[in-house]
């Protein structure tokens, strides 16, 4: 695909066409011929969506939630754009991505656009493959975005982290279910959901989540822009340039406190404008991408230069018959 | 991407289909019962497959196979999107099929290695 050509694709894909957009996300995602021309034009359209992460441990209800969600966003005449994640086999590689499932909200409708996407993520890794797709929903001219992630493996917690808002779900359960929650899963949220909230355990959930909320101001983790020191009790949200995340009670599938949540998440976006918040955050997201990319093209040329003298094996025979090391391998690939 | 069309309740052929192309290392999108044509062409074009599988065994696949054909033509997605059926078809519908877009109907029976080797050999180049 020639810079015309790409353009051309581009050009669709801002016009709102489906397809194109499709195709555009499969060929940032795979790498192909002109993928990076793609991409930067995008990233021009790009920057006026509202980024919203939502993750959690498996089977607390996050794709209905999501559902139930763009329904509240599409009601209030808002665009949305979908990126589920599913775990992929450690052993295949394959995945069997099942969110679709819960969808019931977007059928021809085309101000939503819904992607699945394996764990594995690409060529490019997971966090590029998410940040990409998500680039092209906003220059499609999306408002909202979510991204759905289970909550399991670093991976994945830490491509959700660089979402605008950030929302964790949980359910009621034993009274170890939020001590079950993957460390780190936690302390990326600005807003905590319980879902299933008919069920029995609901408050028991609730004064957990809010004790490790008071736990994170009191010793000042979590997000810039946290730490604050009033204890009072009516300072529960947003207070001397703070944000304490709520904690919000949902039932995805009957759509009940959804609407709260979403006036929730839309509180916190406004903050993050309010306090400056969300430029630093995304100097963050794009901090890490640089960063990510540059790992790639380094990996992808120096693996380049290895098969062009003989490939990998090539050079572990040698080590393996006392001629070299492996530093001084790695050492003469990168050095020039 | 393995669809379900139709009002029949029985999944467990798709599934187990499902699996075993994750196993051989594909990334498969499973839409889950009850898809209306126009939600399989929706999905099919926005996760941009390269290959549908649709799943049918209510006998309608007379009225919902061709619909999910048309609605594949009208996004210009036919062309590079393998369509291939599995269920009960009756020989003289599976010709029909066949004209109509459809690569390969599989019956029941056919072993899954079989279906997994012809995705493999057909799935478009792009």
């Amino acid at each position: 695909m020639n810079d015309t050509e790409a353009e051309e694709l581009v050009e669709r894909v801002l016009a709102g066409e489906q397809r194109a957009l499709a195709r555009a996300i499969t060929k940032i995602e795979d790498r192909r011929q002109g993928y990076r021309r793609i991409a930067s034009r995008l990233h021009e359209e790009a920057g006026d969506a509202d980024v919203v992460g939502v993750t959690g441990a498996p089977g607390t209800g996050k794709s209905t939630l999501v559902d139930s969600a763009t329904d509240v966003y599409r009601e209030r005449g808002d665009t949305v754009g979908v990126v589920a994640v599913d775990p992929s086999s450690p052993y295949s590689g394959g995945a069997v991505l099942g969110d679709r499932i819960r969808l019931s909200s977007s059928v021809d409708d085309p101000g939503v656009f819904y992607r699945s996407m394996s764990a594995r993520g690409s060529l490019g890794g997971l966090s590029t493959a998410v940040w990409d797709a998500v680039q092209a929903l906003d220059a499609s001219g999306k408002d909202v975005i979510l991204i759905e992630t289970v909550g399991a493996g670093q991976n994945e917690v830490d491509v959700v982290g660089y979402a605008d808002t950030v929302a964790v779900v949980t359910q009621p359960g034993s009274g170890d279910t939020v001590q079950t929650l993957k460390a780190g899963i936690l302390e990326i949220a600005d807003v905590y959901v319980v879902n299933k909230a008919d069920r029995s355990g609901v408050d028991r959930t609730v004064k957990q989540l809010e004790q490790i909320v008071e736990g994170r101001r009191q010793t000042g983790s979590g997000h810039q822009g946290f730490i604050d020191d009033d204890p009072s009790p009516e300072s529960d949200r947003v207070e001397d340039g703070g944000w304490t995340p709520p904690v919000v009670e949902t039932v995805a599938t009957t759509g009940e406190g959804v609407d709260e949540l979403v006036e929730t998440v839309d509180d916190h976006l406004e903050w993050l404008d309010r306090s400056g918040t969300r430029r630093i955050k995304r100097v963050q997201r794009y901090s890490e991408k640089i960063r990510d990319l540059v790992r790639q093209e380094l990996a992808t040329e120096v693996s380049d230069k290895m098969h062009a003298e003989g490939g990998l094996e090539a050079y572990a025979q040698e080590v393996a018959d006392g001629e070299t090391d492996p530093y001084t391998v790695v050492e003469s690939l990168v050095d020039d | 991407m393995i669809a379900k069309v139709g009002l029949d309740g029985h999944d467990r052929g798709a599934r187990v289909i499902a699996r075993a192309f994750r196993d051989a290392g594909f990334e498969v999108v499973y839409s889950g019962l009850h898809n209306a044509p126009e939600e399989i062409v929706q999905a099919a074009v926005q996760e941009d497959v390269d290959v549908l599988g649709i799943s049918i065994l209510s006998g309608a696949h007379n009225t919902l196979v061709p619909r999910v054909l048309e609605g594949l033509r009208e996004h210009d997605a036919l062309d590079d999107t393998l369509v291939i059926v599995g269920g009960v078809i009756p020989e003289d519908d599976e010709e029909e099929l066949l004209d109509q877009g459809v690569a390969r109907v599989f019956g029941p029976g056919t072993p899954i290695e079989e279906t997994i080797e012809f995705v493999r050999e057909n799935a478009s180049e792009r």
